[in-house]
């Protein structure tokens, strides 16, 4: 078995054997982090940059660490200490940084679609990271794999996105491949945070927490990204709060089995309360170190294609 | 599947097992140390059967692990398709242990070469030592089995096939003509 593409761009239109694969996978690789040498000489030999234009602690690290327990040789760059400063095109960036002969490439950017060009001007395999508003497809894999992890299944499971989907390239990403392995998917915010025409995509729409809670068996809740101007759409934190924030009383009151994921990193008191934050129903912290797994699949199943 | 020649039946699987068992039980000199690992797929039906027959034999039954070595392989740039993984399942502490390593056929060597790298990266295990259901030859490494339960000289146009009933529904061990 393998992938039935050399890139990785999105999870739009990857079929479900390919999502089932690379969660099958990453749960050998779950297998590895529990080692005293949590290292596979995999991908020996093997070099891939990591190309950030925009800033990432979480991922970054995520695709590091990944990328050093697969035995392959890693590269970073950032646009702060870069030859962007200077005024390169990225085009030629690219190509320079291919001309030193790499395998592979993550890339990060703030603008969508970035990492589609690439595949246009590199022969390396392409990985999405988080383009824009567009999408972060191993979020959307990992939140999978914890929430398959801790439920068993995801084919029939009701999943609800809570927050600013209207700027969110996680939602985007986990609604596609939820859709795919036969989910249902739920949207929850106010109307200034939903992009008019999302029923198009498959998903139901509601502006009420409460019926959030009570009507799904997970909620995946998003920041309030204040860096993207999130303040405009709404009266204040302390009211989104009020309205839409998730809280140990409305779990209890609503829904003691819901599951709580959220990719971080959390405002607390904002979308989540702190108990809730720190509490027995979120998986937070087992979503980074699945994180690793899923990218730790993702490299390997893109670095030995053939 | 073309077939050459039954080598070992079922009842002669069953002499093959009891006699492997005896044999790493004397050289270990018990069985209080020792830890089976069975190298998936097969490896691990029999490494289960062994360690039923040393559970009979010592009143003891010894630790018993599964280890896929996939990750650990040398030909991933030169295989036509990519091998699938699958989970190596070693739950004990591995340190200070007598480790026997089972598979069922050896051949290049290769493929131990790859899991004498995963149990290193498990721990440091006392001794690790092979135990094969059948040894056909033409290494391509300096690796020898410590048990085996038959040497068939093969030519390199054949295959030896291992057949179990947990998977395959029968016990058999066939020599056939390698598929063209």
């Amino acid at each position: 078995m393998s992938l039935s593409s050399k890139h990785l761009l999105g999870l739009y239109g990857v079929p479900k054997e390919d999502i089932q694969l690379i969660l099958d996978t990453a749960t050998t690789f779950r297998e590895v982090l529990e080692r005293p040498i949590k290292k596979v000489p995999t991908l020996q030999g093997k070099t891939i940059v990591n190309l950030f234009y925009e800033n990432s602690t979480r991922t970054r690290i995520s695709f590091e660490l990944a990328q050093k327990r697969l035995s392959a040789d890693t590269i970073n760059f950032s646009t702060s200490t870069s030859s962007t400063k200077k005024g390169e095109t990225f085009k030629d960036t690219v190509r320079n940084i291919e001309a030193m002969k790499v395998d592979m490439i993550v890339v990060r950017h703030q603008s969508a679609g970035v990492p589609q060009y690439l595949t246009k001007i590199s022969k390396a395999n392409i990985i999405n990271a988080g383009d824009g508003l567009h999408e972060h497809p191993t979020q959307g894999l990992l939140d999978m794999y914890s929430i398959r992890e801790r439920l068993g299944k995801l084919e029939g499971l009701k999943v609800c996105i809570v927050g600013d989907v209207a700027h969110s390239r996680v939602a985007l990403s986990n609604i596609f491949g939820l859709k795919t392995m036969g989910a249902q998917v739920t949207v929850c915010s106010p109307s200034t945070m939903i992009p008019i025409g999302i029923e198009a995509l498959g998903v139901k729409v509601i502006h009420n927490i409460n019926e959030a809670i009570a009507n799904n068996d997970v909620l995946n809740v998003l920041r309030i990204q204040l860096e993207r101007n999130a303040g405009v759409r709404i009266p204040s934190l302390r009211e989104y709060h009020q309205y839409f924030g998730v809280t140990t009383e409305r779990i209890e009151k609503f829904n003691r089995d819901i599951l709580i994921l959220h990719p971080g990193p959390i405002n607390r008191g904002v979308e989540l309360s702190s108990e809730v934050a720190d509490g027995p129903y979120q998986v937070i912290l087992d979503q980074v170190t699945n994180g690793v797994a899923i990218r730790m699949a993702v490299l390997y199943l893109l670095g030995t294609m053939h | 599947m073309d077939i050459k020649a039954k080598i070992i039946d079922e009842q002669g699987l069953v002499r093959t097992i009891t006699r492997l068992a005896h044999e790493i039980v004397e050289k270990n000199k018990g069985s209080k140390n020792i830890v089976l690992i069975g190298m998936r797929t097969r490896g691990e039906f029999l490494a289960e059967r062994i360690k039923a027959k040393i559970s009979e034999i010592e009143n003891f039954e010894p630790s018993f692990g599964i280890l896929d070595v996939t990750l650990y392989r040398d030909d991933f740039r030169t295989r036509l398709k990519q091998p699938e993984i699958s989970v190596t399942n070693i739950t004990f502490d591995v340190n200070e242990k007598d480790i026997i390593l089972i598979d069922d056929v050896l051949y290049t060597g290769r493929t131990v070469r790859a899991a004498l790298d995963a149990v290193m990266d498990l721990g440091r295990p006392n001794t690790i030592q092979l135990c094969v259901l059948v040894d056909r030859g033409h290494r391509e490494l300096p690796i020898k089995a410590d048990f085996v339960g038959k040497n068939i000289p093969t030519s390199i146009n054949e295959e030896v096939r291992v057949r179990l009933k947990e998977i395959d529904g029968e016990d058999a061990v066939y020599l056939v003509n390698a598929p063209k």
